[in-house]
C-alpha cells in the first residue's frame, strides 16, 4: 500500500515539477535566458488565482484560467521591462549581456515577490481543487484533484509537444534554438519568435502556479524555492533539453517522495541535491543535455 | 606663556562652560513636557501574526492619545519591519534605541527573534515586550540572570501555559462530549514548540490522553500528505498540534485528503480572522487555541476592541492584535506610575502591573519565580480561548462557550463520542 502511495504521490508531483521545468527550459533553449523571476510568475498566478476564487466567488476553473492570464502578463512584464532593455541596450556589453538578464530577472523576481507579500502578506494561499473529493486506487485514499493534475500536466505538455513538433511555428521555436543566426538571414523576425516563447513560458508557469495552489498551497516566501527547484530539474535534465527536463522532473519527484516516506519530509529535497551535485561532476551537460 | 592669573581665568571659564553643557545636556535628558514619547514596533508587515502586532499598536496609541496621552505627552510609534528575519530585527532595535530615541520596544512574534533582541535589551537598558513570541527560554533567561535581562517582559502566553490551556480545554469543553484517549502531536521544529512539546507530553497523560507518536517537521514542509499517511496508520482519536509559520498547507491538504483524524491544539495561522478565506474552507471543524479571539468575552474589553479593529482593517485581529493593544496600555500606565521613561524606573513599574486588558487580566511572575516577566496564567488571569472554525466564523469552546455552541467536526473524521 505504501508503494501504490509513493507511486501515486509521485507521479502527481512530479507531472507538476515538469511542467514548472518544461518552460523554464524552452526558454532557454530558444531565447538563451535563464529567468530567475520564474518561481515569482507562478506564485503571481496562484495568488490572482486565490484572489478571484475567493473575493469575486468565482468558480475554480474560472479562477484557474485567470490566474493562468496573470502568469502570462507577468511573463510579458518581465520581458519587456527587463529582458528586451538589456538585451538591447547598447551600454551592456554583449559578452556580459546573459549575467545582466540573469541579474535583472533575479531582482525583478525578488520586486515581484515583495509586491506579493505587501498586498497579499507571505501566507501561503490555496485555491479549491478543480475536483474536489477523494477515490480509492489500490487501496490508497486519493484526491481527485491530484489526478486531475496529473492529467492536465500531461495534457499541457502534449499540446506543447504537438506544438513544437507539428506546426510551423513550433520548427521555427527549433530553428531558433539550433542557429538563431541562420534564421533571421531566412527572413524569420527573432523578436516575434521570442515573443512566442515567453507567451508559452508564461501559460505553462501560470497553470503550474494555479495547479500548485490547488494541491499544495503556494506563497511569495517560496519565490525563490520555486525557481531553485526548476533551476535544479532544468541543469539535471540538460539546459536547453525539454525531454531531459522531463525525464529529470520525474527523478527528482520521486527521490523527494521516497524520501519523504521513508525517511523524513524534513529531508525531502537532500538526495535530489546529491543526484544534481553529482551529475554536474560526472555529466555537466546533464542527463540530456546538448552541450 | 600664560601666566597664573589667565590660567586661573581659562580654568573658571572651562569650568563654567563644563557645568553649561552639563546643564544643557541634563535639559536635553529631562523629556520635553510636549515632546511625544517614543515606542518601538518591530514586526514583519507582511506576515498575518506581524502585521497584527502594529494593527493592535496603533489602535491601543489612537486611544491613548486621543484620551490626552500621557500626562500631556503623546504617545508616538516608530514602526520597523525586520522581514521575519533576526539580523533585520536587531538592526531595528538598534536604531530605535541610538537614533530614534524610544523609551521601550514592542515587538515580534518570532521566538528565535525575541531571544536575539533580548541581550540588546539587556546592552541598552531599553524595556523590550515581546507580545507574539511563546518559547518559556525568554523568560528563563531572565529568571536566571534578573540583573542582566529584567528589561524583558514576556506579555504573550509561554509555551508551557498554551499546551497547559490546550489540556484544560481538551478536559472540559471536548473529552464530555467525545472520546479523547489517545492522540498524535504534530509540531513544527522551532524554539517555541519545544517546551510545548515536553508540556504537552506531561498534561496529556494527565487528562486520561496516551500519547502515541510525536511528529516534529520542519517549517519549510509544504506536502504533508506523508506525515498524515504515517499519522493515520497510529489510528490515534486527535491530532494535537503546535504550528505557526505553517497553518494553510498542512489544513487543506488535511481536508482535501479527508485524513480521519480531528486536528486540535494551537495553529496560529488559524487565529487569525482570514484564515477560512485563506484555505477555502478547509479550516471547518479546525480546533485552536488563541490568546483571545473575536466573540471570546474574556473581559468586558474584548469585543469593544474586536469590533474597533475590523472598523479601522476590516478583518478580526489575529491573537496579537489583542497582545499588542494589551502591551501598549500596560507601557503607558507603567510610564504613568513611574513618573518617567527612565528605564529601571519603568521595569519596576512594569512589574507592578495589574491591568485588565483583552485578554484578561495581566499581572508578570516576580523574579523568583521560573517564569519571571511572563505573563501569569490561570483562570485569574490570562487562559487564553478554544475556538473552532464553523462555518466560515470562529466559534468559542472554551472557557466560556454560548449556550447554544455545538462542537462539529466534518463528515470525513471519525471521532467517537464517550
Amino acid at each position: 500500500m505504501l508503494t501504490v502511495q509513493i507511486l501515486i504521490d509521485g507521479f502527481a508531483i512530479s507531472a507538476l515539477y515538469g511542467l514548472g521545468a518544461v518552460g523554464f527550459t524552452l526558454m532557454f533553449g530558444v531565447c538563451g535566458v535563464l529567468n530567475l523571476a520564474h518561481g515569482a510568475t507562478m506564485v503571481v498566478a496562484a495568488v490572482t488565482a486565490w484572489v478571484v476564487a475567493g473575493q469575486y466567488a468565482a468558480n475554480p476553473w474560472v479562477a484557474a484560467v485567470a490566474g493562468t492570464a496573470a502568469g502570462v502578463l507577468t511573463a510579458f512584464a518581465t520581458y519587456f521591462l527587463v529582458v528586451r532593455p538589456i538585451q538591447r541596450s547598447s551600454s551592456v556589453p554583449a559578452a556580459e549581456r546573459e549575467i545582466f538578464v540573469l541579474t535583472g530577472t533575479l531582482l525583478w523576481g525578488v520586486m515581484i515577490q515583495e509586491a506579493v507579500a505587501y498586498f497579499y502578506t507571505d501566507n501561503p494561499k490555496t485555491v479549491r481543487p478543480l475536483i474536489a473529493g477523494v477515490m480509492q486506487i489500490g487501496g490508497v485514499r486519493t484526491p481527485i484533484n491530484e489526478l486531475v493534475i496529473a492529467v492536465i500536466c500531461w495534457a499541457v505538455i502534449g499540446l506543447l509537444w504537438l506544438l513544437v513538433n507539428r506546426s510551423k511555428a513550433g520548427k521555427v521555436l527549433l530553428a531558433a534554438s539550433i542557429n538563431p543566426r541562420a534564421l533571421s538571414i531566412l527572413g524569420f523576425e527573432l523578436s516575434r519568435v521570442y515573443l512566442l516563447v515567453w507567451t508559452i513560458y508564461g501559460v505553462l508557469a501560470g497553470i503550474a502556479g494555479v495547479l500548485l495552489a490547488t494541491f499544495l498551497g503556494a506563497s511569495s516566501a517560496q519565490s525563490s524555492q520555486l525557481t531553485a527547484s526548476a533551476f535544479s530539474i532544468v541543469v539535471l535534465g540538460g539546459l536547453g533539453s525539454v525531454y531531459g527536463s522531463l525525464l529529470a522532473a520525474y527523478a527528482v519527484g520521486y527521490l523527494e517522495t521516497l524520501t519523504a516516506y521513508l525517511i523524513s519530509p524534513t529531508y525531502r529535497t537532500v538526495p535530489a541535491l546529491v543526484l544534481l551535485v553529482l551529475v554536474v561532476y560526472v555529466r555537466p551537460h546533464g542527463l540530456l543535455g546538448r552541450r | 606663556m600664560l601666566d597664573r592669573s589667565r590660567m586661573a581665568v581659562h580654568a573658571r571659564n572651562g569650568l563654567l562652560s563644563a557645568a553649561a553643557m552639563a546643564c544643557f545636556l541634563a535639559g536635553a535628558a529631562q523629556a520635553d513636557p510636549k515632546e511625544p514619547i517614543k515606542i518601538g514596533i518591530i514586526s514583519e508587515e507582511s506576515a498575518i501574526p506581524g502585521a497584527g502586532i502594529s494593527k493592535g499598536a496603533r489602535l491601543a496609541v489612537d486611544a491613548i492619545n486621543a484620551a490626552g496621552g500621557i500626562d500631556g505627552r503623546k504617545l508616538e510609534i516608530v514602526q520597523y519591519d525586520d522581514h521575519s528575519q533576526a539580523a533585520d530585527a536587531v538592526r531595528a532595535f538598534q536604531r530605535a534605541v541610538s537614533q530614534d530615541k524610544v523609551v521601550a520596544v514592542i515587538g515580534t512574534y518570532i521566538s528565535e527573534i525575541a531571544l536575539a533582541l533580548q541581550p540588546w535589551a539587556a546592552r541598552s537598558h531599553v524595556p523590550f515586550i515581546t507580545t507574539g513570541a511563546a518559547s518559556n527560554e525568554i523568560s528563563k533567561h531572565i529568571h536566571d540572570d534578573y540583573d542582566k535581562n529584567k528589561y524583558t517582559f514576556h506579555e504573550f502566553m509561554a509555551s508551557r501555559f498554551i499546551a497547559d490551556s490546550v489540556c484544560d480545554s481538551i478536559k472540559q469543553a471536548l473529552q464530555p462530549h467525545y472520546s479523547i484517549k489517545t492522540a498524535v502531536v504534530f509540531s513544527e521544529d522551532a524554539a517555541w514548540t519545544a517546551p510545548l512539546d515536553a508540556e504537552y507530553l506531561e498534561c496529556l497523560p494527565k487528562i486520561g490522553v496516551k500519547v502515541l507518536d510525536h511528529v516534529r517537521f520542519s517549517a519549510d514542509t509544504g506536502d504533508f500528505t506523508p506525515l498524515f499517511n504515517k499519522i493515520e496508520g497510529q489510528k490515534p482519536d486527535v491530532i494535537v498540534t503546535g504550528i505557526s509559520h505553517v497553518g494553510v498547507q498542512p489544513t487543506v491538504q488535511w481536508a482535501q485528503q479527508q485524513v480521519p483524524v480531528p486536528m486540535m491544539g494551537y495553529s496560529g495561522q488559524a487565529t487569525s480572522g482570514t484564515f477560512w478565506n485563506d484555505t477555502n474552507g478547509a479550516a471547518a471543524g479546525i480546533v485552536t487555541f488563541s490568546v483571545a479571539a473575536a466573540g471570546a468575552e474574556l473581559t468586558a474589553k474584548t469585543q469593544p476592541f474586536v469590533n474597533d479593529y475590523i472598523k479601522h482593517f476590516g478583518d478580526a485581529p489575529v491573537l496579537t492584535g489583542f497582545t499588542t493593544y494589551d502591551a501598549v496600555f500596560v507601557l503607558a500606565e507603567a510610564i504613568k506610575r513611574a513618573g518617567s521613561t527612565d528605564a529601571d524606573q519603568l521595569v519596576a513599574a512594569l512589574e507592578k502591573t495589574d491591568y485588565v486588558g483583552t485578554v484578561g487580566r495581566v499581572q508578570f511572575y516576580g523574579r523568583n519565580n521560573d517564569f519571571t516577566h511572563a505573563m501569569k496564567y490561570g483562570p485569574e488571569f490570562v487562559t487564553g480561548t478554544m475556538l473552532q472554525w464553523q462555518n466560515g466564523k470562529q466559534v468559542i469552546l472554551w472557557p466560556r462557550a454560548a449556550s447554544q455552541t455545538k462542537i462539529g467536526f466534518p463528515a470525513f473524521t471519525h471521532l467517537q463520542r464517550p
